[in-house]
């Protein structure tokens, strides 16, 4: 892309084809012998990170949508059959929820390198503006893809996001309704959602052709922001720069591992295992955490329209950053002031990000002001002033001066920001948590699990005694319908065998038809039927049981959380605590007390609960001790109990876990390794030009 | 990255060079594997296709039903005396996919033509009682075939396959 290439291709075939289309010569030129500064440090590698989740999330996001039903009855459902019965589809769903986090992560690190290196100035302002473009749209298809899976967090963030548009003078309501495709966010709406959430990522693909057209038309800035003049000051894209650029992947992949692997859900909310409910909204409604920046911006501004002007303005003041910031200099590297002010703004983002995970309260909305004024000032004060009283550090002359007069002692500035922001990201990722309801209730204890830590395995005695549980106590009222009898088989489950499994389905009544008569007609339960729901429908359960429906429990430990707090979900994302719904589903069990506390009222159908938020719970006490029979002589306490029952659950929730844990470590020992010969490599190839 | 340009590292077979091709083959491989297996039937639709067993007390002589095992649409009929005499009658020899009506049906129940009614052509589905063979006719493209569901005439290039079942009592089998 950077002028004519006098690429000729030695094969025939090739040179046929390249006389009437000359693509391989545009590719040579291209990632071949294009000239990249040879300054480059890690942060450079974040475009080619960014290219390979870009690719990522098309890969699986197209295999997902083989899989996916958008129907606002089906669509949940069909996200839970994809996670349980898909081949892998547990690991295509983790990539590519995973994925949009990996991507955000990402693109945030470019973003901030372009700041802090000034990649936005002349001559790379269009170059700049495409990647605010690919930034909005990345924001846009996340967002659609967040709301798919159609759980609570999705239906209440579609609400909630598309009502900004309402805030429009005049038009407001009729571009709400436009988006809807009704009077609310419904079946229109997810289908209109899934349309969009595939088409746009191949819009971003087709601007990031343009960003990289643009960047290879200006050429690749560079830590010292001083362009190349000579050919010492460059090195061939390839090898140097693809074999960085993949040890830089290598390096990430593994990051992105982690969570696939272990902390699947770390970043996402546990809400979103409750299916969608047009009735109720959830206590704290809390975007993904990429997004938290800007929704802290919106609820700073009391003001409706202003607050949404705001929150797009923090986005759109991106656009003209070539022409606030009118510095010489480029890179922050010889501009004293600016680089202290830079890492200000990347604090300020943070605490943003922070606060717009927290409730909108007291201190949180004061500091959330501050931080937006700070925000938009570095942008309209603190840049134009800089660019005028600053007086920056000579700058090299030249790309290979600047090399050579680098010394190792250099590189660890490089080393601190790194950990500033991993520290950040962890900060950022764990904030989702802290926003979750807790008010007025314990801390559930932790427990012990044979399931937590990086190769944990279910107790099979445990599972086969919860199941017991489930079946003689929980299922008069709760269902399990997402679990299948013929999953009681399955590896990594109780270990039945396949006639002990048949054997269990057939003690059940299942509800099957029309017959040849048009009539429905009871049989006997078989391995492919699902646990038969204690209730026909949902208003069936709430009128038996005093207005109160009894949830499903099939998700139960993942579709409840409690609140870690800072700093705590920092030391969870390295530990890989991941037990928040078993302990509060195991404490809940266990927190019945039949005194009432002083000062607590308790209304009339309700009972105390310790750990249940807001105490009363209109669940009776379900368990005492003595109440299910053991045949394998575990004691049969209420505890022990509670213990079964919820490790049984959270194999219900995620019946692969085991699987999970186990590919991830393979895949570890891989990475690892690859990694390592990708870094000797990288270090052979580089080696004559250092 | 071992076409390098540049003459400096002239180690083209450098182990390490060739050790991490290999590891970046073999990961890109093995990565691949879920993204091809996801395609095969899931655990639902493999459990959907278990075994089913039909009832044959109301099917009449000279009567067939259609049901459904798999999503294939399944035709058992119930032969009367001429049917299966035309079956046993031809010359096995003579037929495109030569079968004899015996290997075809369970022994002791000749009057119980089961097959997967799916024409061997092009996998339209062939109408029962219709044609000169007293048996099937595929209206897609002519294919007939005849009461022991074998191809007698047309492009079907072999005979209605017999689905795996087998008798649980004398008017009720089990289909796969």
């Amino acid at each position: 892309m950077s002028g004519p290439s006098d690429y000729q291709p030695s094969n025939p075939a090739l040179q046929w084809i390249e006389r009437r289309l000359p693509i391989l010569g545009l590719m040579h030129s291209s990632f071949v012998v294009y000239p990249t500064p040879r300054n480059l440090n890690y942060w450079w590698t974040f475009g080619a990170i960014l290219s390979f989740m870009l690719g990522m999330q098309i890969l699986t996001g197209v295999i997902l949508a083989m899989h996916y039903t958008p129907h606002a009855d089906l669509a949940f459902k069909s996200v839970e059959l994809i996670v349980r019965d898909v081949n892998y589809g547990w690991l295509l769903r983790n990539m590519h929820a995973c994925g949009a986090s990996m991507f955000f992560f990402a693109v945030y690190v470019h973003m901030l390198r372009g700041l802090y290196y000034g990649s936005y100035k002349e001559p790379r302002e269009v170059l700049w503006i495409l990647g605010v473009i690919i930034y909005l749209l990345m924001m846009a298809t996340g967002f659609m893809g967040y709301v798919l899976p159609w759980g609570q967090m999705s239906f209440w963030g579609a609400t909630v996001i598309t009502n900004l548009f309402s805030a429009i003078p005049y038009f407001g309501e009729s571009i709400v309704t436009l988006l809807w495709g009704g009077y609310s966010v419904g079946n229109p709406t997810l289908n209109r959602f899934f349309s969009l959430h595939y088409l746009l990522p191949f819009l971003i693909a087709g601007v990031v052709v343009l960003h990289v057209w643009a960047l290879h038309v200006a050429g690749q800035n560079n830590p010292d922001g001083v362009e190349p003049k000579t050919e010492k000051d460059t090195v061939p894209f390839t090898p140097h720069a693809t074999i960085k650029d993949m040890f830089g992947v290598a390096c990430f992949m593994l990051l992105y591992a982690w969570f696939i692997f272990y902390m699947p859900n770390y970043l996402g909310d546990a809400d979103n295992y409750i299916p969608a409910n047009p009735g109720v909204t959830p206590p704290h409604i809390v975007p993904e955490w990429y997004y938290l920046p800007f929704y802290a911006i919106l609820r700073s501004i009391p003001n409706k329209l202003a607050g949404v002007i705001a929150m797009f303005g923090a986005i759109i003041i991106l656009c003209f950053l070539p022409w606030l910031d009118a510095a010489k200099t480029r890179s922050s590297k010889y501009r004293p002031l600016a680089k202290q002010f830079f890492w200000i703004f990347v604090v300020v983002c943070i605490l943003l990000g922070y606060l717009g995970a927290q409730p909108p309260e007291g201190i949180y909305v004061v500091a959330g002001r501050v931080l937006t004024v700070c925000y938009f000032a570095y942008f309209l004060i603190v840049l134009p002033l800089l660019s005028r009283i600053e007086k920056p550090r000579p700058v090299p002359n030249s790309i290979s001066d600047a090399v050579l007069a680098k010394t190792g002692s250099r590189s660890t500035p490089m080393v601190s920001t790194a950990i500033v922001l991993a520290l950040a990201g962890s900060l950022f990722a764990g904030s989702v948590d802290s926003a979750k309801a807790s008010e007025g209730s314990d801390q559930p204890p932790g427990n012990k699990w044979s399931f937590s830590g990086p190769f944990g395995k279910f107790d099979r005695g445990a599972l086969q005694r919860g199941l017991k549980v489930y079946k003689e106590v929980c299922a008069s009222c709760h269902g399990l319908s997402y679990v299948a009898f013929r999953n009681l088989s399955e590896p990594g489950g109780p270990g039945y065998s396949v006639a002990q499994a048949a054997a269990f389905a057939s003690e059940y009544k299942v509800k099957d038809g029309p017959n040849d008569a048009g009539d429905m007609f009871e049989r006997a339960g078989r391995p492919a039927d699902y646990f038969p729901s204690p209730f026909p429908n949902e208003q069936a359960a709430r009128a038996a049981n005093g207005g109160a429906a009894p949830p499903d429990l099939s998700l139960i430990t993942k579709a409840r959380s409690y609140k870690r707090g800072f700093p705590w979900f920092i030391f969870d994302f390295f530990s890989q605590y991941q037990e928040q719904g078993p302990d509060y589903v195991s404490a809940v069990l266990q927190g019945f007390e039949d005194k009432v506390p002083e000062g607590v009222t308790i209304p009339e159908g309700s009972y105390y609960n310790k750990y249940f938020p807001g105490h009363a719970i209109k669940m009776p006490k379900p368990l005492s001790d003595g109440q299910v029979t053991y045949d394998d002589g575990s004691p049969t306490t209420v505890a022990q109990y509670a213990k079964d029952v919820t490790t049984f659950l959270m194999w219900t929730a995620e019946p692969h876990m085991e699987a999970r844990k186990r590919l991830g470590f393979q895949v570890f020992v891989f990475l690892i390794l690859f990694a390592g010969l990708m870094y000797f490599t990288k270090k052979k190839v580089w080696a004559s030009s250092h | 990255m071992t076409t390098a340009s540049s003459a400096d590292h002239p180690t083209r077979r450098d182990f390490l060079f060739v050790a991490t091709g290999a590891a970046a083959a073999v990961g890109g491989a093995a990565a691949l594997w879920p993204f091809i297996s996801q395609m095969n039937p899931d655990a639902s639709t493999i459990a959907a296709g278990a075994p089913i067993e039909v009832d044959l007390s109301p099917v009449a002589e000279g009567q067939d039903i259609k049901v459904f095992w798999r999503g294939k649409p399944i035709y058992i009929s119930h032969r009367t005396k001429k049917q299966i005499d035309e079956a046993r009658a031809v010359n096995v020899a003579s037929l495109p996919d030569p079968q004899t009506d015996e290997a075809r049906v369970k022994s002791g129940h000749e009057q119980w033509l089961v097959v997967i009614g799916i024409c061997t052509h092009l996998g339209c589905i062939p109408i029962a009682h219709e044609g000169n063979y007293d048996g099937f006719f595929c209206p897609c493209h002519g294919s007939q075939y005849d009461s022991s569901g074998r191809i007698r005439q047309g492009p079907a290039p072999a005979n209605l396959p017999v689905p795996p079942y087998q008798f649980v009592s004398d008017t009720k089998i089990q289909i796969g």
